[in-house]
């Protein structure tokens, strides 16, 4: 393991920042850490990083324990979520600073700066000042500063959160792509999870100072582990029913098939919005409701109906639309939705 | 659309008033500045104006008595003490006080800005006494030390201003990528202080340089510059004085001016705050 | 085995340490050259275990009137700064570039030349035979020299030209502070601009023009230059009192119960200021 995170415990006063964390990452391997704001997402990469100590538990990097070192002596690169640039110096000064602190000799410095500037394509700008450069360029230039002396570990803190939705997009690539050339062990933070289904090997997904679950994207949206998992992650829809003997009672869609594995009682069931359809296809679904069209958002490709089922509760469908297809149900229509059992995953109580 | 024609007509009439006002107060300002030129340039042999002809006579009588020169070298070197002294100690305090958690910094912090409230009579009186028992009373490293407690509150002042709105992710940064923490201070800290490190060295130098009434008890028989001219004020109101003023003028310009080129605006922050 | 935790706390203990030892230095000499002194020579006001000295100042006409003389300057110097520095203030918020560089050089440059060049300069202009009496006579304005030196009205010029900056700056930056957007919304919301001012930038400016108002009054109360230079012996204030005091009769208990009532003076107006704007800020929130 290039990076193992073990029972870390962080409090503040009497809240608990971070609740004992477990966290493996392998070499080479791209992880993001997602979860929304004050979930102890950005506490855990401080740790890593060597800007916070925990309270309890151990960081090792490498395989050396690191969790008393000082930063300087952690070998970790970071992209700060405003790059923290140094913008009294030039851009190739600045790539240049890691390389001085660790008294490389001025030739070797020259060049590795060359690379660098090459890496991010902006051979061009080491003369500039940071603030002369577009934020795209500036992300990059920390990029290449925290790369450039070779560290165990790149830490990323959302750092496209400034940026607008094209270039964001077109960097998410850039920084994939440069991770992958250098084989770099990185973990990647951010709140938005569209950018870590894109970017990511393996997602950790943490709420409350607690890792909720780890695992490859799909795994995540597929077959999450728990309620906030599936709530969190995509547009869902969390049915509450009672399992009994192999099949669950579900308001409005009666008695849905269950794994013979699951025990009686109450249940909760995660149904995509695309996994339920309409139409005539519904006929040979097992599973339907009758429901009436609250609202219909258009969305391109697809549309986005909210339906209020017989017998109770509200869900979600997500429809494709082709350009020769009818229009999508509006306001106020009476319409059938069903899903196939095997679109239903059961989310684990805890 | 005739209300907003007539509420703009009215806009303008108020602006203009403000600006008449305020060119006046200016020019209230700048008026006594302005009219010691003429003097010092005159040929009268006494105070006269506006001056009957002119010449440099002034000038020179203030380069060729030495006792004014001598003045203007001990202010010179006073100041320069007071301006090593006061960034010197000045600079790591603000570290400490911004930086530190102690409970009760706050207090402290606020009591640095001490030497200004308090008079600076009973600041000169009370250390008449103790200079005169040290017998610090005519060296002219004393009057440095006393500048310093003054100047100590305007460099905390500024620096701790500036040090606050600096972004310690920046620091942060610098220690992850494999620096010190002196080099962080050195290297990336510093650096971005420059403007408000150069202003603070150029007030503590002007404020001591300026400095009378510290002066006027501390310095006894060997004067420095404003205790000259407040003696040569009282005895003799001769013209030199006007040439001294005109230099002190002319120096507070050019300094004011570099220290606008690098300084970017903290010298306002002091008095702002 | 101590746990990181431990570790975290003996870490932060060295950092505060270390930053400690920075101040060290500095206190030492704020310690030895300001408050040891200066509260050797306010413990001298009671020396012998006797409020005398303050019984005196108290109670001798002389000294009372001198007390009341420096108050009653100080708050006009005050009130005549507050009235110019407005305007001046109000007026560089909305200055263009050019407009705020002159402004502020205009501003600065009288500010950081020496106080005794400014008091000369004075004297030149407002003596019987200075530049001004001489000029509105030869435009045959007047008759006789307006008395403008040695006498409360040289002084209150001197002392609101030296201390002018001193509220310029702060109300500046104040105003600096409100969002432009606020008066704008008000007008558009229908206030002619007089009300908008008077309803929205004045009352948020506030806390500019009290700390203006506490500088400039402080400051002028413990003033001692202009006042001894400008006043030509026929204005007195506790300053020059205390020095008197020292310098002539070599009476340090006495100068020092001055200066205490000088201080505790200075520190209540301080205080009140500070209340009464606090309150005004409260009322117009």
């Amino acid at each position: 393991m290039q990076l193992s995170v073990q029972g870390i415990v962080r409090r503040f006063g009497p809240v608990a920042a971070l609740g004992g964390v477990d966290l493996d990452v392998a070499e080479g391997e791209f992880l993001t850490i997602l979860g929304p704001s004050g979930s102890g997402k950005t506490t855990l990469l401080k740790t890593i990083a060597g800007f916070e100590i925990p309270d309890e538990g151990t960081v090792l990097v490498g395989g050396e324990d690191v969790t008393l070192a000082p930063p300087r002596r952690r070998d970790v690169g970071m992209v700060f979520q405003n790059y923290a640039l140094f913008p009294h110096m030039t851009v190739a000064q600045n790539i240049a600073f890691p390389l001085e602190m660790r008294r490389r000799p001025r030739e070797e410095i020259t060049r590795r700066v060359e690379e660098a500037l090459r890496l991010v394509e902006l051979q061009a700008f080491g003369q500039r000042l940071p603030r002369q450069l577009s934020g795209g360029q500036q992300q990059r230039v920390a990029l290449a500063r925290a790369v450039v002396f070779g560290p165990r570990l790149l830490l990323l803190d959302e750092p496209f959160g400034a940026l607008d939705r094209k270039l964001r997009e077109s960097l998410q690539l850039e920084v994939r792509r440069l991770q992958r050339n250098l084989r770099l062990t990185t973990i990647f933070i951010t709140h938005d999870q569209e950018e870590a289904l894109i970017m990511s090997d393996r997602i950790a997904v943490m709420d409350k100072g607690r890792i909720e679950q780890v695992g490859f994207p799909g795994d995540l949206y597929a077959r999450p582990a728990t309620r906030f998992v599936a709530d969190f992650l995509g547009e869902s829809n969390l049915l509450e029913g009672t399992a009994k003997g192999g099949g669950a009672e579900l308001p409005g869609f009666g008695r849905v098939p269950l794994p013979s594995t699951q025990p009686d009682g109450p249940v909760t069931l995660l149904l995509r919005p695309e996994a339920l359809r309409l139409g005539e296809e519904v006929e040979a679904l097992p599973c339907r409701a009758r429901g009436t069209v609250i609202d219909t958002v258009f969305l391109g490709l697809s549309a986005k109906l909210r339906l209020r089922l017989e017998g109770g509760p509200v869900v979600l469908a997500r429809i494709p639309l082709r350009p020769s297809a009818p229009p999508p149900p509006a306001e106020g229509d009476s319409v059938t939705v069903g899903f196939s059992a095997e679109d239903v995953h059961v989310v684990p109580r805890t | 659309m005739r209300r907003s024609k007539q509420r703009s007509q009215q806009r303008s009439t108020g602006k203009l008033l403000l600006g008449i006002f305020a060119a006046a107060v200016f020019a209230f300002l700048l008026l006594p500045l302005l009219v010691v030129f003429p003097i010092s340039f005159s040929s009268a042999s006494y105070l006269q104006f506006p001056p009957p002809g002119y010449s440099l006579q002034w000038y020179q009588r203030y380069l060729d008595d030495p006792s004014w020169i001598e003045a203007t070298i001990r202010s010179v070197q006073a100041a320069t003490l007071c301006t090593v002294l006061a960034m010197g100690l000045g600079v790591p305090l603000s570290f400490f006080l911004v930086r530190s958690r102690l409970p009760g910094i706050r207090l402290l912090d606020r009591l640095t800005a001490a030497p200004i409230i308090v008079p600076t009579i009973i600041i000169s009186i009370a250390l008449y006494g103790v200079f005169s028992r040290l017998q610090l009373i005519g060296e002219w490293y004393g009057v440095a030390i006393a500048h310093t407690v003054l100047a100590l509150p305007f460099v905390v002042i500024l620096v701790s201003a500036s040090l606050r709105s600096f972004d310690e992710a920046q620091e942060q940064a610098a220690a992850g990528l494999g620096a010190s923490w002196p080099w962080i201070i050195w290297r990336v800290t510093l650096p971005q202080l420059r403007p408000s490190l150069v202003s603070a060295a150029f007030l503590s130098f002007i404020s001591s340089f300026d400095e009378l009434v510290l002066a006027m008890f501390l310095s006894g028989t060997s004067m420095t510059l404003p205790k000259k001219m407040f003696d040569n004020i009282l005895m003799e109101i001769d013209p030199t004085i006007a040439a001294v003023s005109v230099l002190q003028i002319l120096l507070v310009s050019v300094a004011l001016g570099l220290t606008t080129l690098f300084g970017r605006g903290a010298l306002t922050t002091t008095i702002t705050r | 085995m101590s746990s990181p935790g431990h570790n975290r706390e003996v870490i932060a203990r060295r950092r505060e340490r270390g930053l400690l030892l920075l101040a060290v230095p500095a206190l030492l000499l704020l310690g030895a050259i300001f408050a040891w002194p200066v509260l050797r020579l306010l413990s001298m006001s009671v020396e012998g275990g006797t409020l005398a000295h303050f019984e005196k100042a108290a109670l001798d006409g002389l000294y009372v009137s001198v007390l009341l003389d420096s108050m009653k300057i100080a708050l006009m110097v005050m009130g005549i700064c507050l009235v110019l520095a407005y305007p001046v203030a109000l007026w560089l918020s909305r200055a263009g570039r050019v407009g705020l560089a002159l402004g502020m050089f205009a501003l600065l440059l009288p500010f950081w030349t020496s106080v005794l060049v400014r008091t000369y300069a004075w004297l030149v202009l407002l003596g019987r035979n200075g530049v001004i009496n001489r000029t509105l006579r030869d435009w045959g304005w007047i008759e006789a020299p307006l008395p403008l030196l040695h006498n409360t009205a040289g002084v209150l010029i001197g002392m609101v030209h030296v201390l002018l900056p001193y509220m310029v700056l702060p109300i500046y930056a104040s105003l600096l502070r409100i969002d432009p957007d606020l008066p704008r919304a008000a007008e558009g919301l229908g206030a002619p601009a007089w009300r908008s001012f008077l309803r929205i930038t004045l009352p948020l400016s506030l806390p500019g023009v009290s700390a203006g108002c506490a500088l400039v009054f402080v400051l002028s109360l413990g003033f001692f230059i202009t006042p001894a230079l400008l006043g030509g012996g026929h204005v007195v204030m506790v300053s020059m009192l205390i020095e008197q005091q020292v310098r002539e009769f070599l009476d340090w208990p006495f100068a020092a119960a001055l200066s205490t009532l000088l201080l505790l003076a200075t520190l209540a107006i301080y205080a009140l200021i500070g209340r009464l704007t606090r309150g005004a800020r409260l009322a117009t929130q």
